[in-house]
């Protein structure tokens, strides 16, 4: 799969149910899978670890420390010295004040790239399933153009031909990214369609704009929600990676991919610059897909867990 | 089947204009301006509206539109803007050794990574082997290749020196042991995962307890029998993504310094050489669509099933 693994491909969607859960069943799940419930802690952690990132990082992330942040022959400095707990980089800015705001990065791109996405995916992913003929071959086609460009060419030349800003960074993994959960929604929708519900929804005399949004729309909550976390962590992925490449969040806000990038220059005599936000993305990456893992077993109306 | 073979053949050559004209849309229609970006910043508005004329940029959208559809019927894509005199076709030619070579290396490496230790997992589920798969699978799913490459270049090039740091060079296996083993890597977790998810659902299928239950040898059962099943899935799954390999892999070939067709296109992007771009996307995206349909053929071939669904 081209430069990025959806992990999203190993779930299979018409074996979720579309049962409400109760949070009962929810943390009795939650208790037989402690991988997931550690991954939730760490996400949480996480999180507000980034919303509170002025009041944790010790220094500015953007501070460049000449004097004290790098060593006699300008060499950045090793974890553990003292005032720099995890280091310098090449500048002599402090890794763990940047690591702190790259969490920011890192989540906040994810989240709403893929929340954009996931928004297009369904919307189109509805209306090409329920109202079939032309609409539905117009929309797929459409959605097969997209798949076929290679992610990170396309994103890349986006970015490329658009002013390069955070924001554009945001649009471009979501015009991108919503194709795959458009398939799928596509294929739950066609099999729904043909339902009692639907086909009485139909001869009451609902709108279409009813039946697919207050009807069929619930049916598809848990596919939603387990491609939505297992999404975020993909998101996340091509951040980085076009990070690494130069074209993702402008320099010099901090970004894991962006620190990665940085340190590639200078492993040879600074390898924690690489390790350390490597290992940070890898734990969010992994915590994502964990919980999406998770939320797949415990929605999986096949083999319900929750018993 | 002729039918369904027509149908097919009409869909993917209308995603294929699709991809023709984004990819059109993409570089033509935008703010960025390739002339200015070519004269350099100092250059005066008269040398840009020179190379405005040279190469086309005057006309109105439709006519350049026009002319580049007509260039791409007779196979001319154009000359790239910034290795002036090379004809983008015979770029992309000379880089596809290089692609081609590590696509097939890395799909190697997925599936020795990922098909046994799948089957194995499978097999013995809930053991600690199982659990081990399934570990590194995640790892694997989550690492970002480009810092996995980099980690194996640190280790294995600069701190052992068991392998060359990048490029290519003599033998040529030698060197391409860690960017294949990168790009396999993912890709292996997945199939692993895939590979074990479809054996469990095999193994507790009837006629394997059939055959268990007429005494039959545990090895037969799960390599002839069972992996038969598996077989289909896995060759939709490797056709995909030697296609989508050679369209080229922008991080693998950036990392290891490999000159491939990801590293022109990208390289291509960063300079806004608009015909190289169009060009290296265009040719990427058609291995995935002509892969696509030839994956496609084969499956409704070996499983007719499908050919009656659609």
């Amino acid at each position: 799969m081209s430069d990025v693994i959806p992990a999203a491909a190993a779930v299979d969607p018409f074996a979720l149910g579309d049962k409400p859960v109760r949070s009962r069943e929810v943390f009795r799940s939650l208790k037989k899978d402690p991988a997931a419930l550690v991954s939730i802690i760490v996400l949480i952690a996480l999180a507000l670890i980034a919303l509170a990132a002025p009041l944790l990082s010790p220094h500015d992330p953007l501070q460049t420390y000449p004097d004290i942040g790098l060593g006699p022959q300008g060499q950045p400095l090793p974890p553990g010295t003292p005032g720099f707990l995890l280091g310098t980089d090449a500048l002599g800015r402090d890794v763990l004040s940047r690591l702190i705001y790259g969490a920011q990065v890192s989540l906040v791109i994810g989240i709403v790239a893929n929340g954009l996405a996931t928004a297009f995916g369904v919307l189109v992913g509805i209306v090409a399933g329920y109202f079939g003929g032309v609409v539905e071959a117009i929309l797929m086609r459409i959605t097969d153009v997209v798949i076929s460009f290679p992610i990170l060419l396309l994103c890349t030349a986006l970015i490329a031909v658009t002013t390069r800003s955070t924001f554009n960074v945001i649009i471009v993994i979501a015009l991108i990214y919503w194709t795959t959960l458009a398939r799928i929604i596509r294929s739950m929708v066609v099999s729904l369609k043909e339902r009692e519900f639907v086909v009485a929804s139909q001869t009451l005399g609902l709108s279409h704009r009813s039946i697919m949004w207050r009807h069929i729309l619930p049916h598809l909550v848990p596919a939603i929600i387990v491609y939505t976390t297992l999404g975020v962590a993909s998101s996340i992925l091509i951040e980085s990676a076009l990070s690494f490449l130069g074209i993702g969040v402008p320099i010099p806000s901090p970004s894991w991919g962006q620190m990665i990038s940085d340190g590639s220059t200078y492993f040879q005599i600074a390898p924690w610059m690489l390790f350390i936000p490597g290992i940070c993305l890898i734990l969010t990456v992994m915590a994502f897909n964990l919980v999406g893992d998770w939320l797949s077993d415990m929605l999986n109306s096949t083999t319900p867990t929750a018993r | 089947m002729t039918w369904w073979i027509l149908r097919r053949l009409g869909q993917m050559l209308i995603v294929l204009f699709g991809v023709v004209s984004l990819a059109f849309l993409l570089v033509y229609a935008v703010p960025a301006d390739p002339a200015s970006t070519l004269a350099g910043p100092n250059a005066s508005a008269a040398t840009i509206a020179s190379i405005h004329a040279q190469l086309g940029l005057d006309n109105p959208l439709w006519q350049q539109y026009l002319g580049f559809i007509g260039r791409l019927l007779t196979g001319d894509l154009g000359t790239s803007y910034v290795l002036r005199e090379t004809p983008v076709f015979g770029r992309i030619v000379a880089a596809l050794p290089t692609t081609l070579l590590v696509a097939v290396g890395g799909i190697i490496w997925q599936i020795i990574l990922g098909v046994p230790a799948g089957i194995y997992a499978a097999y013995r589920r809930g053991s600690w082997v199982d659990r081990l798969v399934t570990f590194l699978s995640l790892i694997g799913l989550s690492a970002p290749p480009f810092w996995l490459g980099l980690l194996l270049i640190y280790y294995f090039a600069f701190s052992w020196g068991l392998f060359p740091l990048n490029g290519l060079g003599s033998p040529v296996f030698w060197y391409l042991v860690l960017p294949t083993f990168t790009l396999g890597a993912g890709g292996g977790a997945w199939y692993a995962r895939m590979t074990r998810t479809n054996m469990i659902e095999t193994l507790d299928s009837p006629f394997v307890r059939m055959a268990r239950a007429k005494g039959m040898p545990e090895h037969v059962i799960l390599w002839r029998h069972s992996f038969r099943h598996i077989a289909i899935p896995l060759l939709t799954m490797i056709g995909l993504d030697f296609g989508y390999f050679l369209g080229g892999v922008v991080i693998v070939e950036t990392v290891f310094g490999l000159n491939g067709i990801g590293r022109l296109a990208f390289d291509a992007i960063s300079n806004l050489d608009t015909p190289m771009i169009v060009g290296t996307v265009l040719f990427a995206a058609i291995f995935i669509v002509v892969v696509n349909f030839i994956v496609d053929l084969l499956y409704s071939v070996i499983d007719p099933r499908v050919r009656l669904n659609s």
